[in-house]
């Protein structure tokens, strides 16, 4: 048993050492878990890869694998572009956690990049971005701007990310609006867009005129559009062409700089293993355009809020906050730390249902 | 004028033919296809069908297809006895799921207790879990007469919720930061359903699979059970009066089916998979129809047409990546090969005709 995985392994180095020799371009690959056309997540890491290959021009090769399954498939895509030569690999979906890591074992001389995860290793590295503090202006533009006091949610999946992003829009609602309520329903995927058009539908039936969107398609803008008086934001992408409305802003993740420094360190031989977390500040989660359907005074608040977030003068999470049941979360003052944001599990005060256990 | 006439005797040799047809015309018109996107066919067919076989990375790549098979295989199998009568078990992703959370069940609960005894256990919990889940359509099929093919099928998406309650909640992994899903198995060695010689990707499942292709095959050629489900497909009536018991029918071939899907499940998550996710399931179950269908509903047809189906998943894969081709096409392709085995399997009935005289 020894021996034949000795064997393998010699054999997986030598296939490496081969595809090394032969290629002096350096090959970054992208395994993602939509397809590049879901206008949302999917397409702008895509709009990334294409910004990796414009700044670098024939210095470097990108490849892609899209709706690549969380599991044993995400493994094999992933083992195939090492074995394949790829120096670098960005696996974006937090389901590829295990499957990057039990890889990166197998490969020490490739880089992986791991996105919304925490598990690391000498040659893998996680990003994210602080998608909450776009999620704090949403909070604020949809709480001055709803008529009915009620607000409609898709989570995707109740995952620490997805959940700091409710309570981050909430927190900032309940500041504009203390009489806002958040109506939350769970979608169950990233991507479907018969099932996110139904959960907008349920959300606006049940009075909701704005709808705020974790998921990656733009099925709930159309929904929205077709109630006519909801508005709605843009997720992971602008999605413009929903504007300008009932798309009346958006957060857009803008991945190009970070893909392209990595690239960059890759090349130089510079390259270590980091946990990277950037927002608005750094440029890696953009608001897009804030549209005319906005009233000028709501928008120039959102604007300042927006340059708060991003100097670093204020933050998403201030206190003083309770959690859901009353307990006190942070003081007067108090900013949540990292730690605490990266494995957020409960509602914040004034959120009514349970996350779904 | 054309026509059809209807043969007197289905073709065997139409029937045996119909797969490999089916997979040329697919390739014929894949190539089509991909040429149409400005890629190169050959190349296109050939990175599909032949790396993952032959080319460079093969030492990777076939045991991948054991893998990506093997709960094909077994699923298949099992619902090609029930689909041979007449009993369509369309919910095995159900009965996959549930296994897997059975058998993951079991397995979690002995944390972090090694012994010998763990893996057996999960087993026949998987087993279990599956079979319990086939068990509720079969029943209120033979109590009432419900349709087996709708319940079970809206018993996947309880199953799916299911999966989704225990990654969140009762298995989800203490030590994993709030994050969905459970421990990993491969972490844990007595649970762990390993390569049984490391790099083959040959694990329990793998060696299921096949046992169960040669337990169908002794079974529908030797046994007195096979016969029944044969000749209840083939005539009911004539089923009936040689002492065929339905009901007993009913439910053997959805408990079997249920077993070997859940079965699947179980050796899929202690192994290749690893942890009970929101997002464990990947369809099996449901392309696991088609491989029976493909196969002829035959044992040996099945194992055939699981591998195949692997291959054009891995080969699909090769080609997204090293040629650009979009996963759309690769669905498109795979979607012809069912196509063309519908579309041609309509010879084995009925012959085309040049007629002469009736039209004009």
């Amino acid at each position: 048993m020894k021996l034949t995985k000795l064997l393998t392994t010699a054999a997986v180095a030598l296939g490496l050492a081969t595809t090394a020799m032969a290629q002096d371009k350096t090959k970054v690959g992208f395994v993602y878990v939509g397809p590049i056309g879901d206008g949302g997540w999917t397409y702008e890491h895509d709009k990334g890869r294409l910004a990796v290959e414009e700044a670098f021009g024939d210095k470097v090769e990108t490849v892609y694998v899209e709706s690549v399954a969380e599991g044993p498939d995400s493994e094999r895509v992933m083992t195939q572009m090492a074995l394949d030569g790829a120096d670098l690999i960005f696996t974006t979906s937090f389901g590829y956690m295990d499957p990057t890591i039990n890889v990166a074992a197998k490969f020490p001389n490739v880089k992986f990049e791991h996105a919304t995860g925490y598990k690391r290793a000498d040659n893998v590295s996680t990003y994210s971005a602080r998608f909450y503090e776009g999620r704090a202006i949403q909070g604020h533009i949809a709480g001055r701007m709803t008529k009915s006091n009620i607000i409609g949610y898709i989570g995707s999946y109740p995952i620490p990310e997805v959940i700091r992003g409710i309570n981050s829009a909430f927190i900032h609602a309940r500041k504009a609006n203390p009489d806002v309520q958040f109506k939350i329903v769970w979608a169950y995927t990233w991507f479907d867009p018969a099932k996110e058009a139904d959960a907008a539908k349920v959300l606006i039936e049940q009075g909701a005129d704005v709808v705020l969107q974790h998921t990656d398609s733009t099925a709930p803008q159309a929904a929205a559009q077709e109630a006519g008086n909801v508005i709605t934001f843009g997720q992971a992408s602008d999605m413009a062409q929903y504007a300008p409305f009932p798309r009346v802003s958006s957060i857009i993740d803008d991945w190009a700089p970070y893909y392209i420094a990595r690239t960059k360190a890759v090349m130089d031989g510079t390259w270590t293993s980091t946990d990277t977390w950037d927002g608005i500040g750094a440029g890696m989660v953009g608001i897009g355009e804030i549209s005319d359907a906005v009233p000028a005074d709501v928008k120039a608040e959102a604007l300042a809020l927006k340059a708060s977030l991003a100097d670093g003068s204020y933050h998403a999470f201030t206190g003083p906050l309770n959690k859901q049941d009353g307990t006190p979360f942070l003081a007067a003052g108090e900013v949540a730390d990292d730690g605490t944001l990266a494995g957020m599990n409960f509602y914040v005060e004034g959120i009514e249902g349970d996350i779904p256990q | 004028m054309i026509r059809l006439e209807k043969r007197p005797q289905p073709s065997r040799a139409f029937s045996l033919a119909t797969p490999l047809l089916a997979v040329l015309a697919t390739m014929f018109f894949g190539g089509l296809l991909f040429f149409a996107l400005g890629k190169d066919p050959l190349a296109s067919i050939q990175t599909i069908f032949w790396e993952p076989l032959f080319g460079e990375f093969s030492f990777f790549y076939r045991p991948q297809l054991l893998i990506k098979g093997a709960p094909l295989v077994l699923i298949a199998i099992g619902l090609s006895l029930g689909f041979k009568a007449g009993i369509w078990n369309i919910g095995a992703e159900g009965q996959y799921i549930m296994g897997a959370l059975f058998g993951a069940g079991v397995g979690l609960a002995f944390y972090p207790v090694e012994g010998f005894y763990v893996f057996p256990l999960m087993v026949l919990a998987g087993a279990f879990g599956g079979w319990l889940w086939a068990m509720i359509p079969a029943l209120l099929k033979v109590k009432f007469g419900t349709n087996e093919i709708l319940v079970s099928l809206m018993l996947v998406y309880v199953a799916e919720q299911f999966l989704a309650s225990m990654s969140l909640g009762l298995m989800k992994n203490p030590e994993g930061f709030g994050f969905p899903g459970s421990r990993n198995l491969q972490q844990y060695a007595s649970a762990h359903n390993a390569d049984l010689i490391a790099g083959t990707g040959m694990h329990w499942g793998v060696v299921a699979a096949m046992i169960a292709v040669i337990f169908a095959y002794v079974l529908l050629t030797k046994h007195r059970l096979g016969f029944a489900i044969r000749v209840t497909g083939e005539a009911p009536r004539a089923a009936k009066f040689s002492g065929v018991n339905p009901t007993r029918l009913v439910l053997i071939c959805m408990g079997m089916s249920g077993l070997l899907a859940g079965l699947a499940g179980l050796f899929e998550v202690s192994g290749p998979a690893g942890q009970v996710t929101i997002d464990f399931n990947v369809g099996y179950g449901f392309t696991a129809i088609i491989v029976a269908f493909l196969g002829r509903l035959h044992p040996v047809g099945i194992l055939l047409a699981g591998l195949l189906m692997a291959l054009t998943y891995i080969g699909g894969d090769i080609a997204q990546s090293k040629l650009g081709l979009p996963a759309a096409a690769i669905q498109v392709f795979q979607g012809m090969l069912l196509f063309f085995l519908l579309a041609l399997d309509m010879f084995t009935n009925y012959r085309l005709r040049l007629g002469r005289t009736e039209a004009a």
